[in-house]
């Protein structure tokens, strides 16, 4: 199944030159640019492994390509994502967040239901494949 | 009126002599008088009856809003009573329009209970707005100086954590309402959320008359919605949600269905306008000892935020929600089917999401506004929107705000999942083309056509509505600027 996170994920994959557009809208609001890649694309793993630090300062998109080519190299069969940063006060957060590589087969969520207390149930979400062996 | 009687009696024996004075003789104008930085400040339009002088007027506002009675009252004099008058400061004929006036009163501090609302609205609200010598009066705005707004926690949320805690950035969130609102049983309403959810949604909402009505009971509602929303997070890899309403009777009865949505596990909880503004608070502290998000609708607001000359604007009404706390917000839309003008609407938004807001006349804000950090509510966009509106939408409100499309998802003629499906794509394409350079104000419908010749549903969804506009000319509008409609 193909994992809806992120936000262009309803588009079709992004080309590479439509990544690096948007990296450059990152850099004009001066956002610090971070790659983060996983395996387990839970809704609920937060923290997805970092490629290093966040880039900050960057004026240019093509640092960050490169280094998205190297972290693609290394984990090609992973979920990748490009991180926006704004350290302005008042937000200090993420302000985009979009997938820029998946693996060739995505993993699926299994829904476990426990019976508890009257008719209220308990909800648990198991990943289900994807794991590399 | 001569100018006599619009100052200050400064001598005690006159001025308190038994009998009945002008309010401005009483001492609630004070055209020199200069607001301090811990003052509230209010801005009221009133409109006078004949013969009645506005600054008499502002002054009686000033007064009955504050220490006054129709007559002298000697007990004035065993208090600190200069202090506690609230002082019109300030009257201005209203652009354009005869016999309306703005008029800005000032209020000292130790006039309000720390954290509460009521008492805000008890002072401000309680009296003035049936007063006999004033045809109408329309609170239009209010300023809350720091010292005041750090007494209240705010949002329990905030747009910051709101997003990360559903893993959902650089882009508007995308909601429905169920729909038909009242008579589905539990099953089938929660069919309608799996649908919308599943199809590209990250939340759905109960309606405001939803409560618990006898084809549909509470707690089924809620444990249906529930299985719904589990099951499309398993389907899509993402967090979904459901708001659900607890608006009941009591506050007893609310609590109990907070309590039930936190056992279930919803990330969201919604409440109407109308429990009022204790009820809110009290849900609010409970929503933040709960890491609950607490959306509100805002029923029955247009009673008396829409007419221009009474009542109450919702800039108003969103400065007191934001204070008691709340994390979503529906201000409106200007392009759909509920009164806004895009100014105006933009003037709401700017209220709930930012930390400061400089005076902006032509989005009806007088007064500047410093946050105090309370946190940032969500504005929320529904009422007779759809997918070919998007390029408007974001033009307008941004990425932080919930554009919700009930009818433009679940009338979708390939079905509901295909309409969540089209409002989605709309979205996304439209973000990627506005972070591209795309001017989409202007060439949004491009985008969107686009998007259609690969995305049938979206396609569909244009041949449906995309013709379909709301353009009346909307009857809250600024003063300061002509109005204009967006088509």
């Amino acid at each position: 199944m193909r994992i809806t996170q992120g936000c262009f994920s309803f588009l079709p994959d992004l080309t590479d030159e439509q990544i690096r557009d948007q990296i450059e809208y990152i850099l004009s609001r001066e956002w610090a640019v971070g790659i983060e890649w996983t395996f387990e694309p839970h809704p609920r793993n937060t923290y997805w492994e970092m490629w290093g630090h966040p880039m900050f300062d960057l004026k240019d998109a093509k640092g960050v390509m490169m280094e998205l080519a190297d972290c693609r190299k290394a984990h090609g069969d992973a979920y990748i994502r490009i991180n926006a940063f704004d350290s302005s006060r008042g937000w200090e957060t993420v302000m985009m967040s979009f997938i820029v590589n998946r693996p060739a087969q995505e993993p699926s969520f299994r829904t476990w239901r426990q019976e508890v207390d009257g008719r209220a149930m308990r909800y648990t979400h198991e990943m289900v494949g994807g794991m590399p062996g | 009126m001569n100018e006599m009687s619009k100052s200050q009696i400064t001598d005690a024996k006159k001025r308190y002599a038994a009998g009945v004075l002008k309010y401005a003789q009483m001492g609630y104008w004070d055209g020199d008088y200069q607001p301090k930085d811990t003052d509230i400040l209010a801005l009221f339009r009133i409109t006078p009856q004949e013969g009645v002088d506005p600054i008499e007027a502002a002054a009686a506002v000033a007064g009955e809003s504050s220490t006054a009675t129709w007559t002298v009252v000697w007990t004035d004099r065993l208090t600190a009573c200069d202090q506690y008058r609230a002082k019109a400061y300030k009257v201005e004929p209203v652009p354009g329009t005869p016999g309306q006036y703005f008029c800005y009163v000032a209020y000292d501090l130790i006039l309000f209970e720390e954290g509460s609302i009521a008492n805000v609205t008890a002072s401000i609200i309680g009296n003035v707005f049936s007063f006999k010598p004033l045809k109408a009066a329309r609170l239009e705005d209010m300023r809350f100086p720091v010292a005041y707004l750090k007494t209240f926690a705010g949002p329990p949320t905030g747009i910051v954590v709101e997003r990360e805690r559903l893993d959902k950035f650089g882009r508007p969130l995308l909601g429905a309402t169920t729909k038909p609102k009242l008579g589905l049983s539990g099953k089938n309403y929660g069919r309608v959320v799996y649908e919308g959810l599943k199809g590209g949604l990250d939340f759905m909402k109960d309606d405001e008359n939803i409560n618990s009505q006898p084809f549909m009971h509470w707690r089924d509602r809620f444990l249906y919605c529930m299985e719904a929303v589990n099951k499309a997070t398993a389907v899509t890899g993402e967090v979904k949600g459901h708001y659900l309403n607890v608006t009941a009777g009591t506050m007893e009865e609310m609590y109990r269905r907070a309590e039930f949505a936190k056992e279930l596990g919803s990330v969201i909880i919604m409440v109407d306008l109308i429990i009022g503004w204790t009820a809110t608070q009290s849900i609010s502290n409970w929503a933040r000892q709960n890491d609950m998000i607490l959306h509100m609708h805002r029923a029955g607001h247009g009673t008396y935020t829409r007419q221009k000359n009474h009542g109450i604007s919702f800039r108003v009404i969103a400065k007191w929600l934001r204070m008691a706390g709340v994390d979503h917000l529906h201000c409106g839309t200007a392009v759909g089917k509920l009164e806004g003008d895009p100014m105006t609407v933009q003037g709401y938004y700017n209220v709930c999401r930012e930390m400061h807001n400089p005076v902006d006349l032509p989005r009806g804000i007088f007064f500047e506004q410093d946050w105090a950090n309370l946190k940032r509510v969500l504005p929320v966009a529904s009422g007779g929107i759809h997918a070919g509106q998007m390029h408007q939408l974001i033009d307008l409100f941004g990425d932080d705000v919930v554009l919700q499309f009930g009818g433009g998802t679940i009338g979708h003629p390939m079905g509901i999942q295909a309409g969540a499906t089209a409002n989605r794509v709309a979205l996304e394409v439209m973000v990627q083309a506005r972070n591209e350079g795309v001017d989409i104000a202007n060439e949004g419908l491009e985008v969107l056509r686009k998007a259609a010749k690969w995305c049938k549903p979206l396609e569909a969804a244009l041949d449906t509505w995309g013709n379909i506009t709301f353009n009346y000319t909307p009857t809250d509008t600024s003063d300061f600027v002509p109005t204009a409609s967006v088509s």
